[in-house]
């Protein structure tokens, strides 16, 4: 996801001190994925953890949001880093309220993904990797999603919706509330 | 989307068609379960030789035997073991685990919970790529299922063996089903694969014995111990046992997942009549038949040669298994497209922690994208070549040889492809690239 990526990550990871706060039943869950692994091994929690804290601080994740992860998990701020920046479903940068990820990948290019893309992006009116002015959409490719067989396809947010036509991502952009 | 059974019952798909295929009750009443009883009063060493006789060979891709894995865990090792689960589908034209998570995700965990017991494991994982959000929802209601009917947790079936299963996310990596990058990931670390040996079964998780096998290496286990490992083997063949399931996509009529028998001839007729034949009746171009990583075959080395549908047929035909992803092509298909396609894919999938991997895969993509603009040179070939050749066997983990080998083949089966883009006679086409 080339969109999500910053030039430089060094400015963002200590720029601020603040640490975010979650609602109670949102620690809960983060006890939760926690609980699942062995006690001295906390740190396996931390791709589960940095999804909520993702869910948690619109949808990307920001510095408040990782300090907080490295005071619950009793890591450096850098060892949260090393393993967000390494994994593409992680946002280092604010995307839009909806997050269109057109598989590229051979099936669906094969198969009428490159139309689907100018039709969304012409619609939309960016290109993939940007954030429509009103932050509603932002575009991205992405990689195979195991949709080979219902392409082309794409996911906005955890949504799959497969077997695009040009009618049906109208029908899937308009339903986009 | 079609998903059935051909030339065998349906094992793997069994339930993939029931109501509420995919909750414990009806996994129950058609037989769920009762493998998992019959092991637990079984020794652990009676249960691998099953799973050998089985001739079970990993459904992940690599195909490595599955019994013999298993044997390399050691016996008296003081320190907790684990069982994992490798439900990473990334292999871009791979798509059946999906389907299994789906509507049968007690079968996966039953084949985990056997092989928990075999090992004296008492921990599992199900690490599922993180884009499978909705399957992840639907595995943990699976486990809350039987851990409230006793069927994970302390004491199962009144047996003494404790064990329980959890689901674990990635987070957008291919590299992450590789089985040591995986492992990686799981600590919670960036996906990089690790040095073998040691190997998994010995240094696995938080360096304790693991063994992880594919969804459907899994779902294999409760039909294995069913019906006996020979049993099982006899539906395929002497050295590919069982049935196996094919996700097929591309230029075809009715793409799908297919369950076929080991041995099943022949691909021709499984492309042309199975599943339905060509789109808008072109002529077939080009097929890959194991996912992205394997060797790309054009339409003589199928048509009327009579290759067979297993590890050893697809070998001798010049390609390979690998997770039985086959992406079908027909004569509209620029061959040079499709390959530069799959190399930015591994570009951006390469973990970037060697060399050969990180460099080379970037340096594909440049050339290809100089080609594509109808720039290309006479001496790219050679050149892409030379490059594939510097990546494959010379890289950390088997990504590398991924990368090469579709680069390699395609030049190979269809030189008219590039070079028709090599010699500047494009007649001025240009193909436009997403990244």
């Amino acid at each position: 996801m080339a969109a999500a990526t910053p030039t430089s990550y060094t400015d963002r990871v200590l720029v601020t001190a603040e640490i975010a706060e979650f609602s109670p039943a949102v620690v809960d869950e983060m006890d939760m994925h926690v609980a699942k692994y062995p006690e001295d091994r906390s740190r396996s929690s931390l791709i589960p953890l940095l999804f909520v804290v993702q869910r948690e601080r619109g949808g990307w994740l920001d510095n408040p949001g990782i300090n907080f992860l490295a005071q619950f998990l009793n890591l450096e701020v850098t060892d949260i880093w090393e393993t967000a920046t390494f994994y593409s479903m992680f946002n280092l940068r604010p995307v839009g309220r909806h997050h269109i990820q057109i598989c590229k990948t051979l099936s669906c290019r094969i198969m009428g993904e490159p139309d689907i893309t100018e039709h969304i992006c012409s619609k939309l009116g960016i290109h993939p990797g940007e954030t429509t002015d009103d932050g509603e959409f932002t575009v991205s490719m992405v990689e195979c999603l195991g949709s080979c067989g219902t392409a082309p396809m794409m996911q906005v947010g955890f949504d799959y919706h497969e077997d695009l036509t040009v009618e049906k991502v109208d029908q899937i952009l308009s339903d986009c509330k | 989307m079609e998903i059935r059974a051909i030339g065998c019952e349906p094992l793997q798909l069994k339930r993939v068609h029931m109501e509420n295929g995919h909750t414990l009750k009806v996994y129950q009443d058609t037989g769920g379960y009762a493998s998992l009883k019959k092991a637990l009063g079984m020794a652990p060493e009676a249960i691998i030789q099953e799973v050998k006789d089985s001739a079970l060979r990993g459904r992940g891709g690599a195909g490595f035997p599955t019994g013999m894995k298993w044997s390399f865990v050691p016996k008296d090792s003081p320190k907790a073991k684990y069982i994992v689960c490798n439900a990473d589908e990334s292999e871009p034209g791979s798509f059946k685990d999906r389907y299994l998570m789906e509507r049968d995700p007690h079968s996966m965990i039953e084949g985990m919970i056997i092989a928990a017991y075999t090992l004296g494991s008492k921990t599992g994982y199900i690490y599922t790529r993180g884009e499978y959000r909705y399957l992840i929802d639907i595995m943990d209601r699976a486990l809350a299922e039987c851990r409230e009917a006793g069927i994970l947790g302390a004491n199962i079936f009144g047996s003494g063996f404790d064990c329980d299963i959890y689901t674990h996310t990635g987070a957008g990596a291919y590299i992450c089903g590789e089985e040591t990058a995986l492992l990686s990931s799981l600590e919670g670390y960036r996906g990089h694969p690790r040095m073998k040996p040691p190997f998994p079964a010995v240094e696995g998780l938080y360096a304790s014995p693991t063994i992880v096998n594919n969804v459907e290496t899994y779902t294999s286990i409760p039909q294995i111990i069913e019906m006996g490992g020979i049993a099982w083997r006899n539906l395929g063949t002497e050295k590919s046992g069982g049935t196996k399931l094919w996700s097929i996509s591309g230029h075809v009529k009715k793409p799908g997942v297919y369950e076929l028998p080991m041995g099943y001839a022949d691909m021709e007729k499984f492309i042309m009549e199975d599943c339905g034949g060509m789109l808008r009746n072109n002529k077939l171009k080009a097929v890959i038949p194991g996912g992205s990583s394997v060797y790309i075959m054009n339409a003589g080395q199928i048509l009327g040669k009579n290759v067979t549908l297993d590890y050893e047929g697809l070998v001798a035909a010049g390609s390979m298994l690998g997770t039985g992803g086959m992406m079908v092509m027909d004569e509209t298909v620029d061959v040079m497209d499709t390959t530069k396609n799959l190399t930015e894919f591994y570009k951006h999938e390469s973990c970037g922690w060697c060399t050969p991997c990180r460099e080379g895969t970037d340096w594909l993509v440049k050339i290809f994208n100089r080609i594509s603009i109808g720039e290309g040179r006479p001496e790219d070939a050679q050149l892409m070549l030379d490059i594939c050749d510097n990546i494959e066997g010379k890289s950390f983990c088997p990504l590398g040889d991924a990368a090469a080998w579709p680069i390699q083949s395609a030049i190979r089966q269809f030189p008219d492809d590039f070079r028709k883009w090599l010699s500047g006679n494009t007649n001025g086409d240009r193909v436009t690239s997403n990244v």
